[in-house]
């Protein structure tokens, strides 16, 4: 495979459960680059996260020929814009279309993910609440798709190709399918949510992004024992 | 100001209070956009029609309208009039993808990290409040050593960029916030840098007529400062 000279030196510092390093790879995998994977432990955090992303310590970090570059989202706006003539172009060309793009992105980090991260780490009742919560912000999702003239008719948020928006909601989908199984809840209620249910399947089979899809065996697992360890701390103040 | 024209119809739904509105006004006022402002009245129980309508999913001001079509969300909106009006200078954003993904980190980071921690102070109380307090200085002393690591006047180089408006539109709460709090948000001592560029900001040509209404702002946050720490009627 040819590669070209923007793809010298491409290292992705990630894991194989976050969803946020899933968003990353999915932009990746969609523009054909390649590049190094390095799985971060995070426990403790390796001297390359430390001196990448010094403000947050978080992953994902591409590092793109010794340059760092961090937050998920601006990571797949930064591999768009890099790798501006190569298909497929994961932000609209309207400057419009392109602020509705980045509305919806924030939303589900803004909105949505402060819910999925309480049903993560919620035990009883207040990972009930966190469902809830969850459950609505999906419904606005799903009116969106049904009558916001962005989407209307469309196969993804992107239009007829996956675009910034189904990257954003689309590297969540195996983390949440697990949280259902470990909750033993419905986040994304088929009956409720036809479109997005079906967004869904259509998103997680699309070529390049069925590849990158974690383990979803794993990441139950993986689920499990992680909020096993959240219900044994002190409760929070 | 009409906001008819050449650059289309360009509305504004916001109050002049608001930090996050005023970061619209300052990229209108900067590429030189005419524009109508609506000024809004924001409690729960009073939101206009037209605020319900154009942002039915948070229904939060600044909304901007061009052409009938809303825009939300202040960040996205500058990016908005950055990128529609995009053969108009100042560019807000830098051209190179590296420098834009720089300067789209550190307007998540003023956004998420920065503007938290003044709520968390104005809010807060005792260990919390001070707390809320320490971490504003340490978040502003990142921000200064992008200043220093740079040598620039601004964070967008030579000019005003997308994080000069982020974080400038900010300046005024933080001011009022330590007024009506007594807690130091921005330590002057430790970010001279930031200092400079805070004055420098402040008083540029068209910004300046954009910053949040300070006398209101004070008004505003002093009532509201009276109320959290009034004890609770009792029954």
């Amino acid at each position: 495979m040819e590669t070209c000279a923007e793809e010298v030196q491409v290292k992705l510092l990630g894991g194989r459960s976050s969803p946020f390093v899933l968003r990353v790879r999915i932009a990746l995998a969609l523009k054909g680059i390649h590049y190094e994977d390095i799985e971060e432990t995070m426990n403790p955090k390796s001297e390359l996260l430390l001196k990448s992303n010094p403000v947050h310590k978080k992953i994902p970090v591409l590092v793109h020929n010794g340059k760092p570059i961090c937050e998920s989202m601006i990571i797949v706006q930064y591999i768009d814009e890099t790798w501006d003539t190569r298909a497929p172009f994961l932000m609209p060309k309207d400057p419009y279309d392109r602020a509705i793009a980045r509305f919806w992105a924030a939303f589900i980090d803004d909105k949505l993910l402060p819910c999925i991260r309480a049903v993560f780490t919620g035990q009883g009742e207040q990972c009930q609440k966190a469902v809830e919560e969850t459950v609505a912000n999906f419904l606005i999702l799903e009116k969106a798709l049904r009558t916001n003239l962005c989407f209307l008719g469309k196969a993804y948020f992107g239009g007829d190709g996956i675009g910034f928006v189904d990257i954003a909601l689309g590297g969540m989908l195996a983390f949440v399918n697990a949280l259902e199984k470990a909750t033993d809840s419905v986040l994304i209620d088929a009956e409720k949510m036809p479109l997005l249910s079906a967004w869904m399947d259509r998103f997680c089979e699309a070529d390049g992004v069925k590849e990158v899809m974690p383990d979803p065996v794993k990441l139950v697992e993986f689920i499990c024992a992680t909020r096993v360890k959240f219900a044994s701390l002190p409760a929070a103040n | 100001m009409e906001g008819c024209g050449e650059d289309g119809q360009v509305k504004l739904l916001g109050v002049t209070r608001s930090p996050f509105v005023a970061r619209v006004r300052m990229a209108l006022a900067l590429k030189g956009i005419h524009y109508e402002f609506i000024e809004e009245d924001i409690s729960i129980q009073n939101k206009s029609e037209l605020l319900l309508q154009s942002n039915p999913v948070h229904k939060k001001i600044p909304v901007l309208i061009h052409n009938g079509k809303p825009v939300c969300e202040s960040i996205i909106i500058v990016q908005y009039i950055e990128e529609e009006w995009d053969s108009k200078a100042p560019f807000l954003m830098p051209r190179d993808p590296y420098d834009r993904a720089v300067a789209r980190f550190w307007a998540a980071f003023i956004d998420d990290n920065v503007f938290p921690s003044i709520v968390r102070a104005f809010r807060g109380q005792g260990e919390e409040q001070h707390k809320a307090g320490e971490e504003s200085v340490e978040n502003l002393l990142l921000l200064e050593e992008v200043l220093r690591s740079t040598g620039k006047a601004y964070f967008g180089g030579d000019g005003i960029g997308l994080v000069d408006i982020a974080l400038g539109a900010l300046l005024v709460l933080i001011q009022t916030v330590e007024k009506v709090t007594n807690i130091v948000l921005m330590d002057t001592q430790k970010s001279p840098l930031l200092s400079a560029w805070a004055d420098q900001f402040c008083k540029a040509d068209k910004v300046k007529n954009a910053l949040p209404d300070r006398a209101e702002l004070f008004v505003y946050l002093s009532a509201r400062r009276a109320e959290l720490t009034s004890p609770p009627p009792r029954n």
